[in-house]
């Protein structure tokens, strides 16, 4: 078993750090703050190619590994928490299923221009109906003529305002349920489809988080993803691919709150000592490497299992589990340490704390993480 | 100009504020201190990528190092650096600048035909300033240093540099060499697309000392004429002193105190 990284994976990881730190970390409290999306930045990462990190070339992608894509992912999350699910939205549920299930017309009319970032990608399944039960939504498409005609309001969509391209979950079959779910690459600024509520989040607030609304939404049947009826396949499809970027995430907002605890606890004195002399600081410190440690491992190793195409027994969920439980524990640890200093919002860790627990939320609740893990088991 | 050959001498340097030296053998403790690309060879970088942009040229970057140095070129090549060329060779350790520069200029000459050299102005490490003038007294080029604009013109380039009272500007024939300060771009990042290419060994180049065909006599701490007297970490608790009296005598006792520390 090899632990050390490639020259390729080392120096992706050093170019998303540099980049992270330059571009992202300067501003990442003021649009978390002002919940402002990183118009700016997300153009100039995606002209250096992390909007297709693991898209082969030819189709205007970076044809870099999945390890690789965690590594990047850490990094940028690690600097803005924000910045890096926009990223990683776009590469694994938005150019990754239309790169594993679109056709090769799709490909050239769709996935060049996400892959090289020109368009940025969404990914939409919830609605406020159908939340972690993806198999109840009520949005519609019914096939008339050569065309789907779209109905229904899609909720908390990454990037949904944003976005020029989205994947649309809608049921051409409710009678079937699940199996009557179709994925759709839908285009912005097509007639019948809006934007609706912007939402004021906890945390991740740069990133915006829209409802999508679809009025009587014509679709070009050619865009269908995949087979119909088989939507809910593409999204399982994806979203897996979608937890290990959102396990690198976790990873990357844990850091920053080890890190942050590191500075201010060699800093800070009371009682005539560092606070870091106190070894009731020590320890949560420790913990939190270890956690970070275990983390990563795991996520490192699911990403290995996707590299080799091999199948999932789970990895995917636990790494996504862990990681964000992680992050979680990582980020309440360090507004502990900081003390009164942790709750106010100069210091970085009062962002780690309400970004974490976004984390555990979406991409699939860890109550579901935890019923997935436990199905591969007892099946 | 059809077919400029650009070189660009790039160094790797400790990646931190902290380095620590040691007493005992005058030298950076480089061990655990993660390397990067020294900054202003970052700027050569881009000077040349942005004339390789408008004139069209071949960018060869070249370093002297242990064999991490590699990492530093593979930066570069991310960057849009067509080639490089890296010298490492047990022979080649301990080398001063002046042997450094020595080495460096026989790399130029075996690598071919070229129209220019740039170089940073100085490594964050040494700070000394001195391996760009040194390549070029090797090669006997003429030079510019501290450039923070270049235009290239039909086998000449005009270079700016902005000198504490004045802006200067030098026309030089080619071949030449040119040392630039941070001042003169902003360095592009390197890009994730080039990143596989980067890495898999095709650009690359590696010569030791026999590829240069220079006697080990000729090289490394042996052959290095300079001589460290002392290295030391400067105190930062040291104070200010407040000179007291009036201009007068503040004045005439600032000038016996400047007198004392040899400065005047
Ligand atoms: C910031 C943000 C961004 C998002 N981005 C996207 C996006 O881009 N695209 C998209 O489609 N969705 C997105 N979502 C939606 C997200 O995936 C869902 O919010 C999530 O899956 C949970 O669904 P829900 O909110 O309806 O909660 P519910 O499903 O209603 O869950 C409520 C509670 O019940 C628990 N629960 C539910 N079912 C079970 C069960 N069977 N066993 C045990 N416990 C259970 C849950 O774990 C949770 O604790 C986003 C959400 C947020 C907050």
């Amino acid at each position: 078993m090899d632990f050390d990284f490639t020259k390729q994976q080392k120096l992706a990881r050093k170019i998303a750090r540099n980049f992270a730190e330059k571009e992202l970390e300067p501003f990442a409290q003021e649009r978390d703050e002002k919940a402002e999306f990183p118009v700016e930045a997300v153009k100039k990462i995606a002209e250096l190619g992390f909007m297709g990190i693991t898209i082969p070339k030819e189709y205007g992608g970076c044809g870099l590994d999945t390890v690789t894509y965690v590594l990047i992912v850490e990094e940028l999350a690690r600097y803005c928490a924000s910045t890096a699910i926009i990223v990683a939205v776009h590469n694994s549920v938005a150019a990754y299923p239309v790169y594993l299930l679109g056709t090769e017309a799709q490909k050239k009319k769709y996935l060049f221009d996400l892959a090289s970032g020109k368009k940025l990608g969404a990914f939409a399944l919830t609605e406020a109906n159908a939340g972690s039960d993806p198999a109840s939504i009520r949005t519609t498409a019914e096939l008339k003529g050569e065309n789907h005609v779209l109905n229904g309001v899609k909720t908390f969509i990454t990037s949904g305002g944003t976005s020029d391209i989205v994947i649309v979950m809608a049921s051409t079959d409710r009678s079937k349920r699940g199996r009557g779910i179709t994925a759709f690459i839908v285009e912005k600024g097509i007639k019948g489809f809006t934007v609706g509520k912007k939402e004021n989040k906890i945390g991740i607030r740069a990133s915006d988080t829209c409802e999508l609304i679809f009025e009587n939404c014509v679709v070009p049947s050619e865009n269908i993803l995949g087979k119909p009826g088989g939507g809910l396949f593409a999204a399982l499809k994806a979203l897996s691919y979608g937890r290990i970027g959102v396990a690198a995430q976790a990873l990357g907002v844990a850091r920053c709150a080890m890190e942050e605890c590191i500075k201010y606890s060699r800093e800070r004195k009371q009682f005539g000592k560092q606070i870091s002399d106190f070894q009731a600081i020590q320890w949560m410190i420790a913990d939190m490497a270890t956690e970070i440690e275990a983390a990563r491992l795991l996520t490192l190793k699911a990403a290995g299992i996707k590299d080799e195409d091999r199948p999932f027994s789970a990895e995917d969920s636990m790494a996504k589990l862990y990681a964000s439980e992680v992050a979680m524990r990582a980020a309440t640890k360090a507004v502990q340490i900081h003390g009164g200093y942790g709750c106010m919002k100069d210091y970085k860790v009062e962002r780690c704390f309400r970004d974490a627990k976004v984390i555990e939320i979406y991409e699939g609740t860890s109550e579901i993480q935890r019923l997935i893990i436990a199905r591969s088991l007892l099946k | 100009m059809k077919g400029l050959k650009i070189i660009v001498a790039v160094k790797q340097v400790p990646g931190t504020d902290e380095v620590r030296t040691d007493p005992k053998t005058n030298s950076l403790i480089r061990q655990g201190v993660p390397g990067i690309l020294n900054p202003e060879d970052r700027n050569a970088v881009e000077a040349a990528l942005c004339l390789k942009e408008k004139h069209g040229a071949a960018v060869t970057a070249l370093t002297m190092g242990p064999p991490e140095a590699g990492d530093v070129l593979e930066e570069v090549f991310a960057m849009g650096v067509d080639k490089g060329i890296l010298l490492t060779d047990m022979a080649f350790a301990g080398s001063d600048t002046l042997i450094t520069a020595f080495i460096l200029s026989r790399a130029i000459i075996k690598s071919g035909r070229f129209d220019l050299i740039l170089c940073g102005r100085h490594a964050i490490d040494g700070e000394t300033a001195q391996v760009g003038p040194q390549i070029a007294g090797f090669m006997d080029l003429p030079q510019v240093t501290y450039a923070e604009e270049i235009v290239l013109e039909k086998g000449f380039i005009t270079v700016r540099r902005d000198l504490e009272d004045c802006q200067e500007w030098v026309k030089v024939k080619l071949p030449a060499v040119v040392t630039v300060t941070s001042r003169i771009n902003r360095p592009r990042y390197p890009s994730l697309y080039n990143v596989q290419t980067a890495c898999d060994g095709s650009l690359l180049t590696t010569w030791g000392a026999e590829d240069l065909k220079v006697p080990a006599s000729m090289l490394g701490l042996d052959a290095s004429p300079t001589v460290i007297k002392k290295i030391f970490e400067p105190d930062h608790k040291k104070r200010g002193e407040i000179i007291p009296g009036d201009e007068k005598e503040m004045a005439a006792s600032l000038i016996e105190k400047l007198k004392g520390v040899n400065v005047i």
